[in-house]
């Protein structure tokens, strides 16, 4: 409606110039929101934790106690849900980049039939939200001998197994759950740089007589590489801010914290005890160990290097 | 495809992956099947088995969901309206501020533009998880624990929408801007009239994304909603999960009912979903 009438009135209005007509101020207007936001919701509150992480954070009083939130950080709780962290992470970087690369080149084979309907299959469990999805791993995992994943054991001879219960399997569920979940959606990722592989280079490869595994080489993974970093950094990423996987299988205490992750130890100093300083103490340390870990993975892979872009 | 001249190898490599895939595609549907045949079972069923996944029903039954539609669901349909109210909006301001942004970044130039820009992929790489306490303090103080306005105020700008449409709008006519200003258009105007419409996959590959993260969100709702009747559904659905709430009824079937939206949202989308995501990380 009212862009309506700006523009029939147009003409008139511009004369005055009118902030609605400038070029310059338009692009400060239309980024204000970003940056309002990111000073009440992103700076503001990254402050307050740095400040908070210094603090002993009572409600009504909160005093400054130095570094004594630190000192009492490096616990072996927080070993424990680090080492579960640094564990998850591996095997989902892994498995996460990986297999859906080879996935996505078969997927592109000239000779792969029903390509739409496959594709569509692997990536429907991303629809489901986690908590959904752990329904159902909980059903299939679950402890009883009559639940299918013992089934399947029993059936290759193997004893049935309290899923839950101990640390090796309670990871392998956490790392299923999340490997089910994204598959599909890496792979759409790795078929898009595939679609942009020109096919003139794989001409030029077979007249060179190049194998299969040198094609891989110097033509196909060149071109999804970047993807390959991107993936790779972003399962990374996300591997230590895993909560959710853990949660749905769970809640908020496992046996021996066999589930417990970085985050879940936030959540449980911070809002189940309370203890906010603590909390975001562990926040501080979670958010150094990622961008240690970022820096190295991308000093590794080679995105700092310039390679001829 | 050419299937007559296929060559004995050529057949060997097609059956060898379709057969590949068809057990991928049974892995990944298999846990979807299961949920829904324990949704269409009968209760007694659920318990009999000791609640295990099945690919085929033993008999079918639709208990599960007259107890979800015949008000025992307890506060189940609040939780679907409550997810629904808040990611409608989410998904409506969320996309509105977030391509104004991405287009001024792409599209303008201004002082400050390229330091915005880094302020974005900064942002984009500190975890949620480190502001939420601070954040979760603002909301008390603000008094808006148990609110949608809560729940919603830490999303409405995404950072990763932001980029996203930032590299979408890379790959626009920068002209047509030019003719809207000699026709008299408003620079908002433009945007509006001219240029989003040219936005349209964009927009629908970010619908997608960003309705498929509001409507799973967990931990932040978690965290910031109190009373039951305020809950968003994977939050609710959670609370059925615990020793102490063995509802399964309204578990199996509202869990098959919890992925509708997200399918609908889907299905209406998908036309543009790959096309928008390739040429949003292509142009750059």
């Amino acid at each position: 409606m009212e862009l309506e009438r700006s523009v029939q009135t147009a003409g008139p209005k511009k004369q005055r110039s009118n902030i609605l007509y400038s070029k310059k101020a338009a692009p400060y207007i239309f980024v204000s929101p970003f940056i309002i936001s990111f000073l009440v919701l992103s700076l503001y509150p990254f402050i307050s934790a740095i400040n908070m992480s210094f603090q002993r954070v009572l409600p009504g009083q909160t005093h400054y106690i130095g570094t004594a939130n630190y000192e009492r950080v490096f616990n072996p709780v927080f070993f424990t849900a680090l080492q579960n962290t640094t564990v998850y992470v591996v095997w989902t970087v892994v498995i996460l980049t990986l297999i859906p690369m080879i996935f996505a080149i078969f997927l592109n084979h000239r000779l792969i039939m029903f390509t739409n309907f496959f594709r569509a299959a692997i990536f429907i469990p991303a629809l489901t939200s986690v908590i959904v999805a752990g329904t159902i791993f909980r059903m299939i995992f679950g402890e009883s001998e009559a639940a299918f994943a013992n089934q399947v054991l029993q059936l290759i001879g193997l004893e049935a197994v309290g899923w839950r219960y101990g640390a090796g399997t309670a990871m392998f569920l956490m790392v299923a759950l999340a490997s089910w979940r994204w598959m599909g959606v890496n792979v759409l990722y790795y078929l898009a740089a595939l679609q942009n592989v020109s096919k003139d280079l794989y001409e030029a490869a077979d007249i060179d007589g190049a194998n299969a595994w040198q094609k891989f080489r110097h033509v196909t993974f060149p071109a999804i590489k970047p993807i390959f970093i991107f993936l790779s950094t972003i399962t990374t990423i996300n591997g230590f801010r895993m909560f959710e996987e853990s949660f749905v299988f769970f809640e908020t205490s496992s046996p021996g914290n066999i589930g417990l992750t970085m985050v879940g130890y936030i959540y449980q100093e911070g809002i189940q005890r309370n203890d906010m300083g603590f909390g975001a103490a562990i926040g501080i340390v979670l958010l150094g160990i990622i961008f240690v870990v970022s820096i190295i993975q991308l000093y590794l892979t080679g995105a700092f290097k310039k390679e001829g872009a | 495809m050419k299937h007559s001249y296929l060559t004995g190898k050529e057949k060997m490599i097609r059956a060898g992956l379709v057969v590949l895939f068809s057990l991928v595609a049974l892995v990944a549907l298999f846990p979807v099947i299961s949920l829904v045949v324990a949704a269409f079972s009968p209760s007694s069923d659920l318990m009999r088995f000791g609640l295990t996944a099945q690919l085929f029903f033993s008999s079918f039954s639709m208990d599960n969901f007259q107890s979800l539609f015949g008000g025992e669901a307890g506060a189940y349909w609040r939780w679907y309206v409550n997810s629904l109210i808040i990611s409608i909006v989410l998904i409506v301001l969320s996309l509105f501020f977030s391509s104004m942004v991405g287009y001024a970044l792409a599209l303008y130039e201004f002082k400050g533009k390229r330091f915005i820009f880094v302020l974005v992929l900064l942002i984009l790489m500190i975890p949620f998880e480190i502001l939420m306490l601070p954040l979760y303090t603002m909301m008390v103080n603000l008094r808006l624990v148990d609110s949608y306005l809560g729940v919603m105020l830490p999303l409405i700008v995404a950072p990763i929408a932001v980029f996203f449409f930032r590299q979408y709008c890379l790959g626009l006519p920068k002209e047509l801007m030019e003719s809207g200003r000699v026709d008299g258009c408003t620079e908002f105007g433009i945007f509006a009239r001219i240029m989003a419409p040219l936005m349209l996959p964009s927009f629908a590959a970010m619908a997608i994304l960003q309705g498929l993260a509001s409507w799973n969100n967990f931990l932040w709702p978690l965290i910031v909603l109190r009373s039951n009747d305020m809950f968003t559904l994977p939050v609710g659905l959670a609370t059925l999960l615990t020793p102490y709430g063995n509802n399964y009824q309204v578990l199996f079937s509202g869990s098959v009912m919890a992925i509708i939206p997200i399918i609908v949202l889907f299905l209406f989308f998908q036309r543009f979903f790959i096309a928008g995501l390739t040429s949003g990380g292509v142009k750059g």
